[in-house]
């Protein structure tokens, strides 16, 4: 056996109440993928932090080549030749992209002028390697970047002389197919380099499909570690859980109320006639690629963007947004992609994020009603089973999953007509998901139009009753669920050019 | 970052409106330890009844308006030009008394003024765009400009008991304008924390994009607060007006605003907007107040007072974000 390129050996820490790691051993060795996985608040984070010099663990080490380190700073780690790609790439945006990759390492001539030749030619030479020349050029400034390409720069930052460990910390949920695939050609590429990776994610399939092997936490605890030959999806699950998981969706059928919400030719500055309906009690899914626009219509929904022609519909009357407010006064719920920057007040308590919607039902001529307030609060808190210590307990410091649930019960509260789901289990872990998707089925159960965006295929082919998918703008295709496949969504989202657009209907 | 610990216990619940934390009683310190300074400086004089109502009159005009800076603030807002609307509602008032020779319908006028005024601020900000610090720096110079252009740059006397009785008549041994300030404390307190659209400003403060998607009309929103930062720096205007019988362009209300700013961030507005009490910054507004009349008493010069407040302000401002550096707000 070879001595691991980093190892760490019965390393504890604590913060607080909270045991985030516990007597964790696991060895990483030279060209070896090793999936990370578990749910939120398994430790995942909290052992990379470790392993970065961020958190110093209470107990146990960390050995480089068989050799106990102190990683006593990020800059201690990064001396090792350890490197942690984060979810949220940090690029300066008004750099150019040679400076991006280089910064903290930039040459100077006479030590004061930039030497740019020598930042062009080594900048050159990543990009070549990496096979994107033909999008990324040295000299352009990193503002407006898409999300893969900002982490492909964040990489290559990474992988300036010396790294050893390379570790992704859910490189996948913002990029689409196409760029993840380019994303696991580079993965394989460093693996063949002999460089130790880790790879963390919550999307099972792409672990069996690049991992040699995986580590599974949960409680701060290693529960497993197998080679990924020895595990499926449902093994998966289950560690990660502790318990079995039924089935994620239960496909019935609905009974179909009146047309809830019609778009009819919908054009706004971003996506070009857009026509659809959503009935009460239907799932209407959106898919297509990133940028395909999905978030757009929603935007135009809800009063964000302006119409440039077209029209639409509520509960059969001419609805004409101007703001939010005017969405939500006509029975309009978004639940909105970026939960945290876009849904959710942080730092207030979970009762003021959920009566955020509803200040006619928890006040009296314009003062609040506390009494009323808590009660409400505490009723939709309770029925979505939100985690919380209590209903003053700030949103910020729950887990992703339950702050979604906080949203959900917000608009519960509200007890909308529309409710448009903009990616409603982007950073949840499986078992919050699976509770995410049963609210969803409830809620249609129970008569609301939904209209759900989502990059999940599995989420949008199991949950929806009919998927239309978007591309470029428009709608490229409509297919009911009994057709519609992963396949054939993507066949549609990647349709090129111009050809007719037609609606299949089958 | 994927994991969140999340924990069974945490510390106090954070709730969205105010609450007396650490920053007030710090605060409270503050102001106990400066009154023992300037107590022991000048026992003879600060302690009396008569200096403490001078405080306390001295207070009311920057009490006025950092309690509406702070609803400024609080929205993700700044409003630099109350100083110059006091000034003008003060020359609006004087006119209209000459014109009309009715009090009520003079001290309407300067009202109106000065919401008219605090309306174009709002108006300006949220349909330029413009960021308003930018948009209420350029009225501040606007209205002052028109404040003296009312007169050639002079003041104008008012003649008329009534508006002399609201500058020197008293209640229960406290003058009107204490009583006032009181009144308008109390106001602002259940307004910040017991109605909706108080708690609305929060959220529009603490997230815009969040607060808009929730359904808050957040334009309709902003040119209300600096309408309502106007009108209150009328209402100061009214107080200067009644206490100097006349309309004064810029004397009794230049600065003003730099201290109600001050008063506010010391009080623990965050200028990032979301955060921030009426209470925090009344007492903010107190130990301003306590300092002027300190420094006065013990005879620094006015020069030095300047210094000092200018000091005061950014000394808050660093206290406030080493505060947040370590909260990890």
């Amino acid at each position: 056996m070879t001595v691991p390129v980093v190892s760490v050996e019965g390393v504890s820490k604590r913060f607080g109440a909270v045991q985030a790691l516990r007597d964790v051993s696991v060895a990483f060795h030279a060209g070896e993928i090793t999936a990370l996985i578990g749910e939120n608040g398994a430790g995942k984070s909290t052992l990379m932090r470790v392993l970065e010099g961020e958190h110093r663990p209470d107990s146990g080490r960390v050995l480089v080549d068989g050799q106990p380190v102190q990683l006593n700073s990020p800059r201690a780690a990064h001396g090792s030749g350890i490197r942690v790609i984060h979810q949220e790439p940090e690029i300066i945006p008004e750099l150019t992209v040679a400076e991006n990759i280089f910064i903290g390492d930039i040459k100077a001539r006479g030590g004061i002028f930039l030497d740019r030749a020598d930042l062009e030619r080594r900048s050159l030479e990543l990009l070549n390697t990496f096979g994107v020349v033909d999008v990324l050029s040295p000299g352009q400034r990193c503002h407006g970047l898409s999300p893969a390409l900002r982490q492909l720069i964040e990489i290559m930052r990474a992988l300036r002389p010396g790294a050893r460990l390379l570790a992704f910390d859910e490189p996948t949920s913002s990029l689409t197919e196409d760029e993840a695939q380019r994303l696991f050609r580079v993965i394989r590429r460093l693996k063949a380099d002999g460089v130790a990776v880790i790879y963390i994610s919550h999307r099972l399939r792409e672990i069996i499909e690049l991992a040699d092997r995986c580590v599974v936490m949960r409680d701060g605890s290693r529960v497993a570690d197998e080679p990924i030959a020895a595990l499926d999806e449902q093994r998966m699950v289950r560690l990660m859980v502790g318990r079995p998981v039924s089935d994620l969706f239960n496909r019935k059928e609905r009974t179909l109320g009146p047309v809830r919400l019609a778009l009819e030719d919908v054009t706004t500055r971003r996506v070009q006639g857009i026509s659809f309906e959503v009935r009460a009690g239907e799932i209407v899914g959106l898919g297509g690629l990133v940028g395909a626009g999905r978030t757009e219509v929603a935007r135009a929904i809800v009063g964000l963007d302006p119409l440039l022609s077209g029209q639409m519909a509520a509960g059969g009357k001419p609805y004409r947004p101007r703001e939010p407010s005017d969405a939500v006064a006509t029975g309009i719920g978004l639940v909105p992609e970026d939960r945290k920057q876009e849904a959710l007040l942080l730092m207030q308590a979970v009762r003021d994020n959920v009566s955020l919607v509803v200040p006619d039902k928890v006040s009296r001529y314009g003062f609040f009603s506390r009494r009323r307030e808590r009660a409400l609060v505490a009723h939709h808190v309770a029925e979505l089973r939100v985690k919380t210590p209590s209903i003053e307990q700030a949103v910020g410091k729950l887990s992703g999953g339950n702050q979604q649930k906080v949203v959900f019960a917000r608009w519960q509260a509200r007890g909308p007509a529309v409710l448009i789901l903009d990616e409603p289990t982007r950073g949840i872990d499986v078992g919050a998901k699976a509770e995410i998707y049963r609210l969803i089925e409830s809620l249609a159960d129970r008569g609301l139009a939904i209209l759900l965006i989502s990059s999940e295929m599995p989420e949008l082919l199991g949950l929806a009753d009919r998927v239309l998918v978007m591309q470029g703008g428009r709608i490229s295709g409509e297919l009911p669920w009994q057709v519609a496949s992963e396949e054939a969504v993507l066949a549609l989202a990647m349709r090129s050019g111009k050809e007719t657009i037609e609606r299949r209907v089958s | 970052m994927t994991d969140t610990a999340t924990t069974g216990r945490e510390r106090a619940p954070a709730t969205l409106l105010g609450r007396i934390g650490a920053q007030n009683i710090s605060l409270l310190i503050a102001l106990v330890v400066l009154l023992a300074i300037f107590g022991a400086l000048r026992p003879d004089v600060f302690f009396t009844p008569r200096n403490l109502i001078n405080i306390g009159l001295a207070v009311t005009l920057l009490g006025i308006l950092a309690m509406a800076q702070t609803v400024v603030i609080v929205s993700g807002g700044l409003d630099i030009s109350v100083g110059s609307i006091v000034g003008l509602s003060t020359m609006v008032l004087a006119v209209a008394a000459q014109e009309t020779g009715s009090i009520p319908i003079s001290i309407l006028a300067g009202l109106l003024a000065g919401l008219l005024a605090g309306a174009i601020n709002g108006l300006i900000i949220v349909y330029g765009p413009v960021n308003a610090v930018i948009a209420t720096l350029g009225t501040m110079s606007a209205f002052r400009g028109l404040a003296y252009l009312m007169n050639n740059g002079n003041s104008i006397p008012i003649t008329g008991d009534s508006l002399r009785a609201l500058g020197i008549g008293t209640l229960f041994g406290l003058p009107f304008a204490i009583w006032l300030l009181i009144a308008a404390m109390a106001a602002f307190i259940v307004f910040t924390r017991e109605t909706v659209v108080g708690r609305n400003i929060y959220a529009l403060g603490g997230n815009p994009t969040v607060a808009r998607l929730a359904g808050i009309p957040i334009r309709r929103y902003q040119i209300s607060i600096y309408a309502m930062s106007g009108f209150a720096a009328a209402v100061a205007g009214l107080v200067l007006a009644s206490r100097t019988m006349s309309g004064q362009p810029a004397s009794g209300s230049q600065g003003l605003e730099l201290e109600a700013i001050t008063a506010a961030i010391l009080g623990g507005c965050a200028l990032q907007g979301g955060k921030g009490t009426i209470v925090g910054a009344m007492l903010g507004v107190l130990i301003i107040g306590v300092l002027n009349n300190g420094m006065i008493l013990t005879s620094v010069p006015t020069f030095y007072q300047l210094l000092a407040k200018g000091a005061l302000l950014i000394l808050a401002v660093i206290v406030q974000e080493r505060q947040r550096a370590r909260t990890g707000e």
